[in-house]
């Protein structure tokens, strides 16, 4: 293998590498504003906390059992779109709920401002040092199957304390998954645009909830 | 939240867990380990996300 061949293959593994960035940003932003545009449908529509969870429901049954079939297909995408929608649709309870405290405004307004700071300060530190942080696999799968058995207990126990502590480490979680999706995908680990964008949609959706439920918590006036 | 919903999303919940398990047990045994200095690299951002939730709190409870 001669110098211009090896060039070759790093250029056009550089080429795909950024073809998987620009597509996943490009399906993230659209995502992200269709499950704003159906959030403000749900608020505008007034829909009841048991149509928000089905919603939710509905759309991890989609996540867990269709998307897989379709994430290496354009039927992905479709997909993607719908979780997305569900997700928001799901969100509008929520926030007229905040949005009535006396600074409710200003909760969701906080928690929407601090979820893109975090979400561009972590994707910018991994896209410009280009660490790998393949490492943090394990870690992450330990961290939310303990946040999946912490809210499974909280589910039937209802401890106000153990609500604001998972609420607090699925936000660190989230935030080192987008550290680890970032750097999978700089590094070539991860080339399916529809996983990518899902994986940091879901971190972003569940920064944002979790924010709003620490602000509303700790700094909520009735 | 009503009883059904609190059995559908433990039901899911926990067949997430139970669909995570193999993947921890593969990455514990194959998958790459961090040095002291790639875990700083994750430590020190993920502390100031800590700081700057605080600082959110604290504006919003001013």
């Amino acid at each position: 293998m001669n110098y211009d061949q090896v060039l070759t293959r790093s250029e056009s593994s550089v080429l795909a590498t950024n073809k998987v960035i620009r597509n996943t940003y490009i399906l993230l932003s659209m995502t992200l504003l269709v499950s704003a545009a159906m959030a403000g449908l749900s608020m505008m529509m007034n829909v009841s906390p048991g149509v928000s969870l089905g919603m939710s429901i509905g759309a991890l049954v989609l996540l867990m059992f269709v998307l897989p079939r379709f994430e290496n297909s354009s039927g992905g995408i479709v997909v993607v779109f719908l979780v997305a929608g569900m997700l928001g649709f799901g969100l509008g309870p929520i926030l007229n709920y905040y949005l009535n405290m006396s600074n409710g405004s200003q909760i969701v307004g906080t928690a929407l401002g601090g979820t893109g700071v975090i979400f561009f300060a972590l994707s910018g530190y991994a896209l410009k040092t280009r660490k790998d942080f393949s490492f943090m696999g394990g870690f992450l799968l330990a961290g939310m199957i303990v946040i999946f058995g912490a809210v499974i207990l909280n589910l039937f126990m209802n401890i106000p304390a153990l609500s604001l502590t998972i609420s607090a480490a699925v936000i660190l979680i989230m935030s080192a998954l987008i550290l680890y999706k970032t750097s999978e995908i700089i590094h070539g680990g991860e080339t399916n645009y529809i996983s990518a964008t899902i994986d940091l949609y879901l971190a972003i959706y569940n920064i944002f909830t979790s924010l709003l439920h620490l602000l509303g918590a700790l700094a909520g006036e009735d | 939240m009503p009883l059904w919903g609190k059995i559908a999303l433990a039901i899911l919940f926990g067949i997430m867990i139970w669909r995570m398990w193999p993947a921890l047990r593969h990455h514990q045994k194959h998958g790459p380990k961090g040095t002291a200095k790639d875990w700083q690299a994750v430590i020190m951002p993920l502390a100031l996300v800590a700081g700057f939730v605080l600082l959110l709190i604290f504006m919003v409870k001013k």
